[in-house]
């Protein structure tokens, strides 16, 4: 276990701030203070916090806003941003129409 | 740290966190160990989503139903947050005779246990889903089926019951059970941690049969690899949960917008994995070009849709291919849910719920008995 491991430990309060309804994640519209919340939902983890508001899950899969949702849960948690592990990157790199990605041959057979 | 509680739950999964919850609710002191870094990390997070009774081995209808009748509607409202159900049932879709009689034969066994479902043309398929290519030619139709957000409701479920009180640990990953005078009693971490209860819920997957082992009981199972892929938002479509008679695919449209669909290539089942389940499960480069060929076949229209993401999980396939969830005779105060088998989600909330109700020793809503843990027996001797 780690030091993020004990769901139960105490982050304080959910305190407003004034930039909550700022857009971070651009894709999937989710704010700063939703972010925020989920982290005293308990979701101390960037992996969960993605699965839980679906940050970094849209047409950019995290490209633009990784690093600011990594820091605002790392303030949050009161760690530094380098002991949260980051998402997992996925196939495909970009996205792919489903009629290209049916056809394995390519070519004139595209 | 508090190491002692009434009931620890092994697995913060769908199944773990469920039972966590309602344990909590009746004021239940609770301790959860996850074995991963993360809540939910198997194939809680990484399946179709589907909340359905069609298609299930007979021996699951009964608590299948009874969770889709009495726990699913109100479910968002219970947690306080939203897990996406939508009960606009299912199509199970065929395309030849063989199919047909597959679909027909699954049918007339879901009916015989009182469940509504019926075969119906490849027509009156497309009445319902406009999007159906005229490869349908027939397909089952149950309509009280759906789906869910897997995510949101494991992660919702762990939510409510953190803030009633109930003690997650991740990176807790458990070396043993021991025994005091005959009884489960504590949990042995493989840090060294001790902690105690005076019950014991293994719910940690495949996991499930190494710390089960630990006590000299087997469940037997392996570790089966699933691939799933998710499109960018589309327009609304359809809310229909949708599955094959040749297991070609399966999947829904989300609320967001986008489908998520799942089936299995052939090979990717037998991917390469560490058989202690941490780290990413993998996928396979010829999974989603197999799956879209699959989809496009039934569904045309969605070519220009992309995919954005593909991932992998784990299943527990048990050997009969339901779960064990049972109370251990041999070790008082231990209870086993693992072997869900790739379709545990859907139950998770009514699994959980019986796993309460087996800890506290109330009645049981539904009748276990035919998931038990020593069911098994050499195939010549199955009744």
């Amino acid at each position: 276990m780690n030091e993020l491991s004990n769901r139960f430990r105490d982050i304080g309060e959910f305190v407003p701030e004034p930039d909550d309804d700022r857009i971070i994640c651009r894709c999937e519209e989710v704010t700063k203070g939703e972010i925020r919340q989920a982290v005293h939902d308990g979701m101390y983890t960037i992996t969960e916090v993605r699965r839980y508001l679906r940050t970094g899950m849209g047409l950019c899969q995290g490209q633009t806003c990784g690093r600011l949702v990594k820091g605002i849960i790392a303030k949050e948690l009161g760690v530094s941003p380098t002991e949260l592990e980051s998402a997992t990157a996925r196939a495909p790199m970009r996205p792919v129409e489903m009629e290209i990605l049916a056809n394995e041959k390519g070519g004139e057979e595209a | 740290m508090n190491k002692n509680a009434e009931v620890i739950v092994i697995g913060a999964g769908v199944n773990g966190c469920a039972a966590t919850y309602y344990l909590a609710k009746q004021g239940v002191r609770v301790i959860v160990l996850e074995g991963s870094d993360y809540i939910g990390n198997g194939g809680s997070s990484r399946n179709g989503g589907g909340v359905r009774q069609s298609g299930r081995d007979p021996r699951e209808l009964p608590y299948a139903m009874w969770g889709i009748r009495e726990l699913w509607p109100t479910l968002s409202e219970e947690l306080g947050a939203d897990v996406e159900y939508f009960q606009e049932g299912n199509l199970r879709l065929g395309k030849n005779e063989a199919h047909r009689a597959k679909l027909q034969s699954l049918a007339d066994k879901a009916k015989a246990v009182g469940l509504d479902v019926r075969m119906i043309s490849g027509d009156e398929a497309r009445e319902i889903n406009p999007y159906l290519s005229e490869e349908v030619t027939c397909a089952s139709w149950c309509p009280t089926d759906g789906h869910a957000n897997p995510m949101r409701t494991t992660l919702a479920f762990f939510r409510r019951a953190r803030q009633l009180g109930a003690q997650f640990y991740t990176g807790a990953r458990v070396a043993a059970i021991k025994t005091v005078r005959g009884q489960a009693r504590q949990v042995v971490l493989t840090d060294g941690t001790v902690m105690e209860g005076e019950t014991i819920i293994v719910a940690a997957g495949y996991q499930s049969r190494a710390i089960l082992n630990t006590v000299g009981i087997d469940v037997p199972m392996v570790m089966r690899n699933s691939e799933t892929l998710v499109t960018e938002a589309q327009p609304p479509m359809f809310w229909q949960m949708l599955g094959t008679a040749a297991a070609d695919f399966y999947g829904h449209q989300t609320p967001h917008g986008s489908f998520v669909f799942g089936g299995t290539a052939g090979y990717d089942t037998f991917n390469k994995f560490r058989p202690d389940g941490i780290g990413v499960p993998q996928t396979t480069s010829m999974h989603p070009s197999y799956l879209c060929r699959a989809i496009l076949g039934y569904f045309p229209a969605l070519k220009d849709a992309k995919i954005v993401r593909a991932w992998a999980g784990w299943n527990d396939q048990c050997a009969d291919g339901v779960p064990v969830i049972s109370p251990i005779d041999e070790v008082p105060g231990l209870i086993a849910a693992c072997g869900f088998s790739g379709h545990g989600f859907g139950t998770g909330p009514a699994v959980g719920k019986l796993l309460s109700q087996m800890a506290t020793g109330q009645e049981l809503s539904v009748n276990m008995d035919a998931l038990r843990y020593d069911r098994f027996v050499a195939k010549d001797r199955l009744a």
